[in-house]
């Protein structure tokens, strides 16, 4: 088919992109030390919360924005972006789906995500972020009999501040990286986890994250802490609505997992990706990294990476505990112009610690992507194991995948694998199955998911299904 | 059912089919035998629609439709079914998916529901049974890990499951030991029906002993040079090529 023709099927509009006019109570475009003060008194902060954000403000003045990646986007003007956007009366949270604004309920539905519905046919307990501040929380009562916490950080921060204080920046520090560091001074909302010793938690955990005010960068902070013997599963879906002006996005995820806790943490992410020219998508920029602190206990990031203009993520595990086991199993689709930097890192610290690293790449249209991982097998991690895996498939002649292993072996007993293919959607492939009748988009999201399929296994069922479906909406018409 | 006319086919600017003329009717089984090169794989090939060969004159009708106005899978949903000589592997496709999406793409062509899946799982165990396939084979991915033998073995089980209405098998005994080559001629002939027709395109005689063909073609240098009914296999097993073209020639 001609180039010409491919692009006409390439260029789609974005199905979810809208912008629902709730009021929000903003503040004006600009970060100094004012404006910190402001979101932390919004928040009804402790003093030493606001001296915790000050601190790593004043780190993130001295930091410069990372240059290494493989991406490539204008410098991001932090004076113009607004810090802090609430729908109105943040104190008038409603208590049931009854008192929530019925326009918000209609952007769910437009998404596709009844949330009502979905709360009670999956048995999920949603804690809905609309842009900074959660609006509603379900299921807390079945929660709370388990003894799980599960609310916004910011209500953590008033209810439990100690276990807030205690975990929080020992994961990812504030001065970790850039933009981890502008995180901790303005992170405005978030989830907390928290489930005590020897409990699974009841129910899978999701929260959908929003972006909705124009001009207003999203800061989310997420710590999930799993004590001695427990487990969760939380589940993370994005979408965004379309606008003009690129999204900035830095979200900090932080997970702790004691003494043979687990913890796994899938990502759904279908964020604006910008028009054919990669105009007005988000970037993401996210910090994300897990803790097994105590032996045998066992981090697993699994995500599908379909949105954004810009994505700059690194699930990582940093597996201190002996036996502990960190596991990264990922999807990453490019189409048009979106860029994407993404990979883990796996850093062996504990004696007979162990990693497995998943990642396919998908690039369609004119997009760009690279893996970058990195393991690290410390001079005590004796008996460490790694092994990787990362596979790219190529989808018509303008786009790009790299690969960029990293490893750094400080002791001789370890084992580390790393395979790694690349290939184009076969066009014999796509020949077979149109030459058994079924259609040539079809043929394409078939091979392209069987070529997923040993991560999607990993997702919760309802997550698959969804991430399946994510996945044939970004390749739509990416083959002509 | 199928006519060929005065088909001529470039593939990269170099012309293979210089003016070939087929006419099959239900029932019919053709063999199309020649050398190496003469373009035998490059016929089967243009009918099913693939990508990189050009017509550059002539036409193809299947039941009086225009074969080349239409798209790969509508000829394929038409009932024009292509056996790979080469089957390809789709890694993280289930085999049974597969015929499931092939099956109901069919149905659905024909204004027929997607089938029930107990039907389904019925109709395509027995024909497993029937291609001497283990049940496991439907649950592995597309032609992944098979061996020669089990790919062919495979491709007629699409052919048995999917039911077309002109079944091409391209080399589909190339590869195959003796028992392996009964089994799939025992498929083939499971196929032979009043309104169905066959065409082999094979290399070899020995493939003919099992499926009997009605007519023989000699394809040479993009033409058919000569047809006979099944005792001009005999033939040119026992006397090669050679002579078919001198003949020609001459």
């Amino acid at each position: 088919m001609a180039s010409e023709e491919m692009e006409q099927l390439v260029r789609r509009e974005y199905k979810q992109g809208f912008v629902t006019d709730i009021e929000s109570e903003t503040v004006p475009p600009g970060l100094d030390e004012s404006v910190i003060a402001f979101i932390s008194q919004k928040k009804g902060e402790p003093e030493w919360m606001l001296e915790w954000r000050l601190e790593a403000y004043r780190q993130w003045l001295k930091m410069t924005p990372p240059s290494w990646a493989h991406l490539e986007y204008p410098p991001i003007d932090y004076q113009a972006i607004s810090y802090f956007s609430a729908p109105k009366k943040p104190e008038d949270r409603p208590q049931s789906l009854d008192e929530v604004d019925p326009k918000l309920l209609e952007t769910y539905e437009k998404l596709g995500i009844p949330l009502h519905e979905r709360a009670a046919l999956a048995g999920v307990a949603v804690d809905a972020v609309f842009d900074s501040v959660s609006v509603t929380t379900t299921f807390k009562e079945k929660l709370a009999e388990a003894g799980v916490i599960f609310c916004s950080i910011s209500e953590a921060i008033r209810e439990y501040p100690e276990l807030v204080r205690q975990y929080l920046g020992t994961v990812v520090p504030r001065s970790d990286n850039y933009f981890a560091a502008l995180n901790s001074a303005v992170f405005t909302d978030g989830s907390f986890v928290y489930v005590p010793e020897g409990v699974t938690c009841p129910m899978e955990l999701s929260t959908y994250f929003r972006i909705n005010a124009a001009n207003t960068g999203q800061f989310e902070r997420t710590l999930i802490v799993c004590d001695n013997k427990a487990q969760v599963s939380y589940l993370e879906g994005c979408t965004a609505p379309q606008r003009d002006e690129n999204q900035l996005h830095a979200a900090v995820v932080e997970l702790v997992a004691l003494e043979e806790a687990y913890i796994k943490y899938s990502t759904v992410q279908n964020w604006y990706p910008g028009d054919e020219d990669g105009k007005g998508g988000i970037y993401n920029f996210v910090t994300k990294r897990g803790d097994c602190r105590g032996d045998r206990s066992r981090i697993s990031w699994t995500q599908v990476e379909t949105g954004s203009a810009i994505t700059w993520k690194y699930p990582s595990c940093m597996l201190r505990g002996k036996e502990s086991i960190g596991e990264f199993y990922s999807v990453a689709v490019t189409n048009g112009r979106q860029q994407a930097d993404t990979g883990t890192k796996m850093i062996h610290i504990g004696e007979g610690t162990r990693s497995t690293i998943v990642a396919k790449g998908i690039a369609a249209g004119r997009s760009d992507q690279a893996y970058r991982g990195l393991v690290k097998i410390g001079p005590r991690a004796k008996g460490a194991r790694n092994y990787t895996q990362c596979d790219s498939l190529l989808i018509g002649d303008q786009c790009g995948a790299h690969t960029f292993p990293y490893q750094e072996i400080g002791n001789s007993s370890a084992t580390v694998e790393h395979e790694a293919t690349t290939s184009k959607i076969a066009d014999d492939q796509l020949f077979y199955c149109r030459a058994r009748g079924i259609d040539e988009e079809d043929a394409v999201s078939m091979i392209v998911n069987g070529f997923c399929k040993d991560v999607f296994q990993e997702l919760p069922m309802e997550f698959a299904v969804e991430a399946e479906a994510l996945l044939n909406v970004t390749l739509e018409g990416s083959v002509g | 059912m199928l006519e060929v006319k005065d088909l001529h086919v470039t593939v990269e600017g170099k012309a293979i089919l210089k003016g070939l003329d087929l006419t099959v009717q239900p029932g019919e089984v053709h063999a199309i035998m020649g050398p190496n090169g003469a373009g035998k794989s490059t016929l089967s090939a243009v009918i099913a629609g693939k990508d990189g060969y050009e017509v550059t004159q002539g036409s193809i009708l299947f039941e009086g439709q225009d074969v080349l106005e239409m798209e790969i899978e509508e000829r394929a949903r038409a009932g024009l079914l292509l056996g790979f000589q080469y089957p390809i592997e789709i890694p993280g496709v289930k085999n049974i998916y597969l015929l499931k999406a092939a099956l109901n793409a069919a149905r659905e062509a024909r204004g027929e529901g997607e089938i029930p899946a107990p039907e389904f799982m019925k109709l395509v165990r027995e024909k497993s049974a029937e291609m001497q396939m283990d049940p496991s084979f439907l649950q592995r991915a597309v032609n992944e890990g098979f061996s020669g033998g089990e790919k062919k073995r495979n491709e007629i089980l699409q052919m048995l499951v999917l039911q077309p209405k002109l079944a091409m098998l391209d080399e589909i005994d190339s590869g195959l030991d003796i028992d392996a080559m009964k089994v799939v001629a025992n498929g083939v002939n499971s196929l032979r029906s009043a309104d169905r027709a066959i065409l082999l395109v094979t290399h070899y005689q020995r493939l003919l002993n099992h499926i009997e063909p009605d007519r023989v073609h000699v394809l040479v240098d993009g033409r058919i040079v000569k047809s006979g009914d099944k005792s001009l296999a005999l033939e040119l097993e026992a006397r090669g090529y050679d002579w078919v073209l001198e003949e020609s020639v001459a």
